[in-house]
């Protein structure tokens, strides 16, 4: 069974490695092409689980991962971008450097709280959960250092990569599958969101920063 | 038992099926009055059977009261948006395609609530409370005006996140059940959980509940997680403002005590109470002093709904049979009351083309009626005798002295404070000159009356019937 864990471990290791890259990217495309490998590499660690534990359910949801996210949302946000015409440099609130050591402190901060309250628990379990929170916490992040509405989309996605990983790897969580339609359902509505609110025609831009103007905090 | 559960449920989702079929505005808004009507009946038909529990639905003392409160907001709810959209047509404010797929939505939102309450299954409890969420934050941003666009957008930045991290309180409990409970549905399933309690491992259980706080705590509103709660009231259609304050930071809160009542069954886990405590305080005492500074109805009345939440989730804080029964009393009482405030509110509104409330000044002269059902309604808000809320909040704070008076001065403090903003801001709204525009409003006072005959009589005379059935629901949560 060891090299079951050796490869679960990869691939959940390698999504955490996608969330980094996720952090420090300047160009919107390649936010859009790191999230689709994250997918990917999802689907792979779900199909993964979905055949070690025997529970042949689970590559519907390693599918939806593959189709869904790593296919047609990254597709249709590229072509709204192009269309939109907002191909230009991601504004940052938070310098890439601060951005990547919160990133750090967020990690170990995860790793060490996991693997210290999960002693009982089975081994796998334990180090894919911990790197489960640390890719939950810098989707987290990066939701709160960009300013661009379809990076905090993308932000947002790459934390729910994160509850997914989580969900499959506690094994035999009945309703994984539910779920992961449910959140699809709740992503696939934000991507409709920006496209039938047309935020860009209402206030000729994405970033979020001009929403600000009518907040109603003084009201 | 199932044929109520299963009625309570699929008339909603059916019915917003059928809804979404038909075109005249009058007529999907009749059928939303009718299947509301529907599914108040089958909720009142829980009195009549036994508490009972299965693999996915569970039926206790407690969720009967939330379930036949929720279909009875909503019932009148649904007649109240009757009078609303009906205006919002004539004021060009909606198209009838949008009031289709409101109405749809409206229903869809109930049916979600209800599966929400009735679960047993973690999992389905929280698939229920993130339907209702979405479909909410949908209607926020109906009239599609850049503010309720910029409501809708937050709501859903942090209402998502909200949901995230209590899925991830899902995902642990779960792992914590594991041990005992063996893989597969059981280790999801609520009564079996809290049957296990004492067995469950303790530090995955603390972490959980930690992540079900924050999570569940934004959809609550409590501060500083409340950030959303305001702009989507004031910008959604009243309503929906209406449903959001009464019904769905209820079932909310529903859902966080079931999770308390796991966690304290187990005597090695961090006891839930003082977080809860404190929480509690911080929001109430928070939310009274930003009633002063509001310059919109609607935001007023979302401040105070923060207030009242916080009041209710330090009731359960508190814990033992007293504080349970006041705060579950509370949650009815608010949930009435805060409706029916929201029912006036609109109408004034409307009356007036603005919520702004420097704007809206002379009520009593313009429109009678109405200031005297909002000032009805903002009396029993702040808990002016002899209305419900007076009780509640008397029972919360005599408790609270009973057992740490030092304790007590903070709520009451906090009590204090909003009850001279909200009186402060009814007068400003009554009297004086009356302002320019007032349109005459054709009301529905139907849902208002109701709301407030059902306050004052519980405020004035709690049946024993219905107050034994309130004790035994508080014992449930100990």
């Amino acid at each position: 069974m060891n090299h079951a864990y050796d490869v679960s471990h990869l691939l959940a290791g390698l999504m955490l490695v996608a969330s980094f890259a996720l952090l420090y990217q300047d160009r919107i495309f390649a936010v859009l092409n790191i999230f689709a490998a994250q997918a990917v590499l999802l689907s792979m660690a779900v199909g993964w689980e979905a055949w070690t534990q025997q529970r042949p359910h689970l590559f519907v949801t390693a599918a939806l991962a593959l189709g869904l996210k790593g296919i047609v949302i990254p597709v249709a946000l590229h072509k709204m971008i192009v269309r939109l015409g907002i191909h230009r440099d991601v504004e940052q609130v938070v310098g890439v450097g601060k951005t990547l050591m919160a990133g750090l402190a967020l990690t170990s901060l995860s790793l060490l709280l996991v693997l210290r309250i999960t002693t009982a628990a089975e081994s796998f379990t334990r180090e894919g959960l911990a790197l489960a929170l640390a890719i939950i916490l810098l989707g987290f992040l990066m939701m709160i250092s960009r300013r661009n509405a379809v990076t905090q989309i993308v932000g947002f996605m790459s934390l729910e990569n994160g509850l997914i990983l989580a969900a499959t790897g506690a094994r035999g969580m009945p309703l994984v599958v539910e779920i992961s339609v449910a959140f699809s359902v709740l992503i696939a509505l934000f991507v409709f969101a920006v496209f039938v609110f047309r935020i860009r025609e209402r206030f000729d831009s994405v970033d979020v920063e001009a929403l600000e103007d009518v907040r109603g905090d003084h009201r | 038992m199932m044929t109520s559960v299963t009625l309570v449920i699929a008339i909603p989702f059916f019915s917003a099926a059928v809804l979404t079929l038909v075109p005249g505005y009058r007529m999907s808004a009749a059928g939303n009055m009718l299947a509301m009507f529907a599914t108040f009946l089958s909720g009142i038909s829980l009195l009549f059977v036994n508490p009972e529990v299965r693999d996915y639905f569970i039926i206790d003392e407690m969720n009967i009261l939330f379930v036949i409160l929720n279909t009875l907001v909503g019932l009148t709810t649904s007649i109240f948006s009757a009078s609303y959209i009906g205006h919002e047509i004539e004021t060009g404010k909606l198209t009838p395609l949008f009031v289709r797929f409101y109405h749809a939505m409206f229903l869809a939102m109930m049916g979600s609530m209800n599966l929400a309450l009735t679960a047993n299954n973690i999992g389905l409890m929280w698939v229920g409370l993130e339907m209702a969420t979405l479909i909410t934050v949908v209607m926020v941003g109906i009239y599609r005006t850049p503010s309720a666009l910029e409501a809708s957008w937050k709501y859903f930045i942090l209402g998502s996140v909200g949901i995230s991290l209590a899925f991830f309180g899902t995902i642990l409990i779960y792992l914590a059940g594991q041990k005992t409970l063996g893989e597969g549905a059981p280790a999801m399933t609520w009564n079996l959980l809290l049957a296990s309690a004492p067995q469950l491992d303790v530090s995955l259980l603390n972490l959980a509940f930690i992540f079900l706080l924050i999570g569940y705590g934004t959809k609550i509103g409590l501060a500083p997680l409340h950030a959303w709660l305001p702009d989507a009231h004031s910008e959604g259609p009243t309503p929906i403002s209406a449903v959001l304050s009464g019904l769905l930071l209820n079932v909310a809160l529903y859902g966080l005590l079931r999770f308390k009542m796991i966690v304290s069954a187990n005597s090695e886990a961090i006891q839930p109470g003082p977080i809860m405590i404190v929480m509690g305080l911080i929001s109430l005492l928070f939310a009274s002093f930003m009633l002063y500074q509001r310059r919109d109805i609607k935001r007023l009345f979302a401040y105070s709904s923060i207030e009242h939440m916080g009041l209710i989730t330090f009731a359960f804080g508190m814990g033992g049979p007293l504080a349970n029964f006041a705060g579950l009393l509370h949650m009815a009482m608010h949930s009435l009351t805060k409706s029916a405030i929201f029912f006036a509110v609109g109408h004034v509104a409307q009356a007036k083309g603005t919520q702004r409330i420097a704007a809206i000044r002379g009520l009593s002269v313009t429109h009678p009626g109405l200031a005297l059902g909002l000032a009805a309604g903002v009396f029993a808000i702040s808990g002016l005798p002899p209305f419900g809320v007076f009780m509640s909040e008397f029972l919360i704070l005599t408790t609270t002295f009973a057992r740490a008076p030092w304790l007590a001065v903070l709520p009451a403090l906090g009590l204090l404070i909003a009850f001279g903003a909200l009186l402060w801001r009814l007068q400003d709204l009554l009297f004086g000159e009356p302002t320019e525009p007032a349109y005459p409003v054709k009301a529905s006072s139907i849902p208002l009356l109701v709301h407030m005959t059902l306050v004052l009589i519980a405020g004035i005379y709690l049946p024993p019937t219905l107050a034994a059935w309130f004790e035994r629901a508080a014992e449930l949560l100990k």
